[in-house]
């Protein structure tokens, strides 16, 4: 019996009288989370469904056209182009942002106990990511900014960053990374204080490396947090967009027109708005399949200690 | 700060205006025009005590989504500044209210405004906006450079273009690129790898209409957009803007701009008011942030001549629309007749922001900038020399961003400018582009 059906019956069974006053308060203590999913994201997302299916510029009623919106997009370069270009930029941000969070929190859970460092840490997650964007575009200008006045007088090439074609996405993923590693670190962190302290004393006992106890103990245990991590880093990435908006506004040449930021042009933009959701039905159907994948790979909901 | 003065005005104004006033909604995008129409709005109150103007600004892109999206949920402006680009789109779908019926009715004399302005708000014998202010472009100049390059006002004042070695305004441009060991670029020792100022900057590809970038140059060749406005068989594939677009594209590999890749994030005002260049293309409105950011004496000259011996630059102007949703078009229609009468215009004149669109009001304007030490009369003389309207046609969005990544290619990409024309004039030109 699979995973979802187990859970199903377990809903369906007759329950016992501090049963279901439990499950009554558990859903009251979901409820206000209930109504704003339902209000902000399931009814907006069976609007745009419904409008997937039309031609509307916002200005018009408007016209149902059954499933030309999605023939369309099928052919559309642009659109691939954008779900190419986003699936580049979870490559080249996600490896390194965990990795990097990672052992950060390693670095922490074995070094420091200081509220101060973890601060510091979480410092860029907490500034806005427009200012972030604003703050790196001014630093990493070519003519302007202080990166290249620390390359150039190193005697290096000047670096276009922001303004090239081949640099551009890379540095959106750089700067994010900058901005995300913190966040990352400090939900490691949360889940290294979990694994039992007396794993690690046996190992050591036993003559483990510090190598060997964290490729054995560290990484198994950490499982459901690196699935969380992963699972919410990862959609978030490939639905990039503010750092895109503030820094390059999809250009050069197309080279950091990712998806999401496609269809905001298309929707506000060309005002397509229901070539716009057909887009997003796509991008939605999408990013479904992969989490499915990616708790069915990890096995997500068991844990190693339970 | 300003945006607390107006609320503070708004709220001053509604306390004593009477209990029935009628509310029309004003939206505009520039900042530094608000003062001017909050100004405006407290005279037209006084005149009309039953119909109190609520003004919002916001910035360009917000304004635009926040416009089309009120058409939906019926929250749009009563009225709103509209620009050439945006307005076909709207009229087309019939958001914007036909002013011609108030216009004939009211005697409103179109003869006015400057020649042209009010003609590109219509089509078909329909009017969708009243113009309120016109724009043209000139190069604004670091004298500090120019002097120490030893080129004078009256250079700067005297020069001609040409695609195939530049003219004179190439030399000029030369002589205002300095490396860092101080020689020029007309000297055999200027090094273009290690270039300390630039000579001149133009902001780069543009999109369709290259207000800024690309337009004076080619027009002034002998070049133009379409045959006329509303056709949307652009020439974009034309010789003449090729060879132009292959003359400015050039200019980085002689060391006298930078690379486009290196002055796409912050762009050439923010170059030439970090001193990094000496010459640059602006519009008119532009001229108080350059007052206001520029640490060193400037000058605005006029742009040079091309080989058809005019100088030449689009005629660009705004005008203020009404929304076809909006439930009280006639206390509107008195607002937008106010904002383009010579009452309010005489007011932004003397804020000398930007250039009222009524005949004569321009030297008001003028006055004021110079009282502030700004000879702007750079963008006069432009005015009276060979003016083009700005490219208005269907799609203009779609239009704009195939144009755009066209020239990307060109600019960044060193794509061959004759072909990626070609093509970006036949896609421009398709109509699917509406569906």
């Amino acid at each position: 019996m699979s995973e979802s059906s187990r859970w199903l019956a377990a809903l369906w069974r007759p329950f016992s009288q501090t049963r279901r006053a439990e499950t009554f308060t558990a859903y009251a203590l979901i409820l206000p989370a209930l109504i704003g999913f339902s209000l902000f994201y399931a009814l907006p997302t069976i609007r745009a469904l419904e409008l997937s299916f039309t031609d509307w510029n916002m200005m018009r009623p408007p016209k149902f056209i059954g499933f030309d919106n999605y023939v369309k997009l099928w052919h559309d370069g642009r659109f691939w182009n954008g779900m190419k270009l986003s699936l580049y930029y979870v490559l080249l941000n996600i490896p390194l942002q965990t990795a990097i969070g990672l052992f950060l929190a390693v670095a922490m859970d074995r070094l420091t106990r200081s509220i101060f460092v973890r601060s510091v840490v979480l410092l860029p997650y907490l500034l806005s990511n427009v200012l972030v964007a604003l703050i790196w575009l001014w630093m990493l200008d070519p003519l302007l900014g202080v990166v290249n006045h620390l390359i150039t007088s190193l005697g290096l090439d000047r670096q276009a960053f922001l303004g090239s074609p081949n640099q551009a996405l890379a540095t959106v993923a750089g700067i994010n990374i900058w901005r995300h590693m913190g966040l990352v670190a400090m939900l490691f962190l949360a889940g290294l204080q979990n694994i039992p302290r007396n794993l690690y004393e046996a190992a050591m006992v036993e003559g483990a490396t510090e190598w060997q106890m964290f490729r054995h103990i560290t990484l198994p245990l950490l499982r459901p947090v690196m699935v969380f991590v992963l699972v919410t880093s990862v959609t978030g990435s490939f639905q990039i967009f503010d750092t895109i908006a503030v820094t390059t506004a999809g250009g050069p040449q197309d080279s950091t027109n990712v998806i999401v930021y496609y269809i905001i042009t298309n929707a506000f933009s060309f005002n397509k708005m229901g070539y716009a959701s057909a887009m997003s039905m796509v991008l939605a159907a999408v990013m479904v399949l992969y989490t499915l994948i990616q708790m069915r790979v990890m096995r997500a909901s068991d844990s190693d200690l339970a | 700060m300003k945006r607390t003065t107006l609320w503070v005005a708004l709220g001053l104004a509604s306390s004593f205006g009477t209990a029935q006033a009628v509310e029309v909604k004003y939206m505009l995008w520039d900042a530094n025009q608000l003062p001017a129409y909050q100004q405006c709005a407290t005279d037209f109150q006084a005149k009309n005590p039953d119909i109190t103007i609520k003004i919002t600004q916001a910035g360009w892109n917000d304004y635009w989504t926040a416009i089309t999206t009120g058409f939906v949920s019926g929250t749009a402006p009563d009225v709103f500044t509209n620009h050439l680009a945006k307005y076909p789109e709207f009229a087309k779908n019939e958001q914007l209210v036909d002013l011609a019926p108030m216009i004939a009715r009211d005697k409103l004399d179109a003869g006015a405004y400057e020649a042209g302005l009010y003609e590109v708000w219509g089509r078909d014998g329909k009017q969708y906006g009243l113009p309120k202010d016109w724009d043209t472009i000139a190069f604004i100049v670091n004298m500090d450079m120019a002097k120490q390059a030893g080129v004078s006002l009256d250079d700067l004042n005297n020069m001609d273009w040409n695609p195939k070695d530049g003219g004179s305004f190439e030399k000029v441009v030369r002589k205002l690129s300095v490396d860092e060991a101080g020689n020029n670029a007309t000297s055999d020792k200027f090094d273009k790898s290690k270039v300390k100022t630039f000579g001149f900057q133009t902001p780069g590809g543009g999109g369709m209409m290259g207000q800024t970038e690309w337009s004076y140059f080619a027009v002034s060749d002998g070049w133009k957009f379409h045959d006329k406005v509303w056709d949307n068989n652009y020439y974009y594939d034309d010789p003449k803007l090729v060879e132009t677009i292959s003359y400015l594209a050039g200019l980085p590999d002689k060391g006298i701009s930078a690379p486009y890749e290196q002055t796409k994030s912050l762009g050439p005002d923010a170059m030439f008011v970090g001193g990094k260049v000496a010459m640059i293309p602006q519009g008119s409105w532009m001229i108080s942030y350059f007052k206001d950011n520029a640490k060193f004496p400037t000058a605005w000259v006029p742009l040079p001549k091309g080989p058809s011996g005019k100088r030449a630059t689009m005629f660009n102007g705004l005008a203020d629309s009404i929304w076809v949703g909006s439930k009280v078009q006639d206390q509107a229609w008195q607002w937008v007749k106010y904002l383009g009468s010579a009452d309010c215009q005489s007011v932004v004149a003397a804020k000398g922001v930007v250039f009222p669109a009524i005949k004569g009001m321009a030297d008001k304007a003028m006055a004021t900038q110079k009282a502030a030490g700004v000879d702007s009369s750079a963008f006069i003389t432009m005015s009276k020399e060979q003016t083009f309207l700005a490219p208005i046609g269907d799609n203009g969005s779609q239009v704009d961003d195939i144009i755009k990544t066209a020239f990307e290619s060109i600019y960044i990409g060193k794509a061959d400018a004759a072909a990626t024309l070609k093509d970006a004039n036949a896609n421009a030109k398709v109509n699917e582009l509406g569906k």
